[in-house]
């Protein structure tokens, strides 16, 4: 039977123990998968598997990743949506591994929101 | 990429078939629905026996359960109403799955006590589709749902893998379930089959 080895648990926990907990609010980005019956058949699971990649190899702690259900926009899957804090949301459109991975470097690592990827940035002007 | 989404000429003119193209995605999706209807403990099982021939998937939850009429109604995808956002087009593609694939789903559900889906296929039908990535399935789930916890059982022919988040918890005392190096650990144990050998594609390395 294949299990887990607690001595591999027991390493890990002494390497992660003493950083934050992003869960308790400490989080500088949080990002959210669009994970409904339309998102995962859309391809939001390589999306997901895709931001983990980019936290894990970049060593990024500051952001916390975690998903949701439909957002009412199926025809628009696989989406994700980014809040910076003191910012306001902004949802990616139709994704794939490589725009998740573009949108990371450079809306979650730079600060600069993907224009041509989002469904939409500020709100409508009247000129 | 690996996804069921089928897209053809442009990508601003695309079209989408909705399936799902492999079961750990039926499985992500599926139990997505149980979380969502409050559960704090899920079970998937999945067991293959060459023997008979057979492939059966179990999730079982301790959600918020459905009565007998809800239980009928989550089958037809035009027969849902939105009040419990517990049903949609999910289970009606994962029985559609089942019956191309000489198999069937059951479903039984009691309200305040849970809900258990049981999907078995033909293991060997030509229309049965793959297991596809179960560990980048689990890691999605365990990824937002921290506060779930997850019973995970393989088993081929008898052989298993197991996975309990709760013992996982235990062990870290405190550090969380989602830190990178521990959701590795995860998808490493759960890429290998039973037998030890890796047959399932990550999302990265398949084609598209």
């Amino acid at each position: 039977m294949a299990k887990l080895r607690i001595e591999d648990l027991k390493r890990i926990k002494e390497g992660v123990k003493g950083t934050v907990n992003l869960r308790e609010g400490n989080f500088r980005v949080k990002i959210t998968v669009h994970m409904g019956t339309c998102g995962i058949a859309a391809g939001a699971r390589p999306v997901m598997s895709t931001l983990l990649k980019e936290i894990e190899s970049r060593h990024v702690t500051d952001v916390i990743l975690t998903s949701s259900g439909c957002a009412g926009l199926c025809s628009h899957e696989p989406m994700l949506t980014i809040e910076v804090q003191g910012q306001a949301p902004i949802k990616y459109i139709r994704l794939d591994p490589e725009k998740t991975s573009k949108i990371f470097e450079e809306h979650v690592m730079q600060g600069n929101p993907v224009a041509e990827y989002a469904l939409s940035l500020g709100s409508e002007t009247t000129h | 990429m690996k996804t069921a989404a089928r897209t053809t000429g442009r990508a601003a003119e695309r079209r989408w078939t909705a399936e799902m193209e492999d079961l750990s995605l039926h499985i992500l999706d599926v139990v997505e629905n149980a979380t969502a209807a409050g559960a704090t403990l899920i079970e998937i099982r999945i067991h293959e026996d060459s023997r008979k021939d057979r492939m059966v998937i179990t999730i079982k939850d301790n959600g918020q359960g459905m009565d007998g009429e809800m239980v009928t109604k989550v089958k037809d995808p035009f027969c849902t109403t939105r009040t419990t956002r517990r049903v949609g087009m999910g289970i009606p593609l994962l029985e559609q799955s089942a019956r191309e694939a000489g198999g069937s789903i059951e479903i039984t559900s009691e309200p305040n006590v849970g809900t258990e889906v049981v999907a078995s296929f033909c293991a060997s039908h030509i229309d049965r589709k793959p297991l596809g990535d179960i560990a980048a399935t689990m890691v999605a789930l365990i990824l937002g749902n921290p506060d779930v916890d997850f019973i995970y059982q393989r088993s081929i022919d008898g052989v298993t893998t197991d996975l309990d988040t709760r013992e996982i918890k235990e062990q870290l005392d405190g550090v969380s379930i989602t830190a990178p190096p521990v959701l590795n650990l995860i998808q490493d144990l759960l890429s290998a089959t039973p037998e030890g050998e890796d047959l399932n594609g990550s999302d990265q390395t398949a084609s598209s």
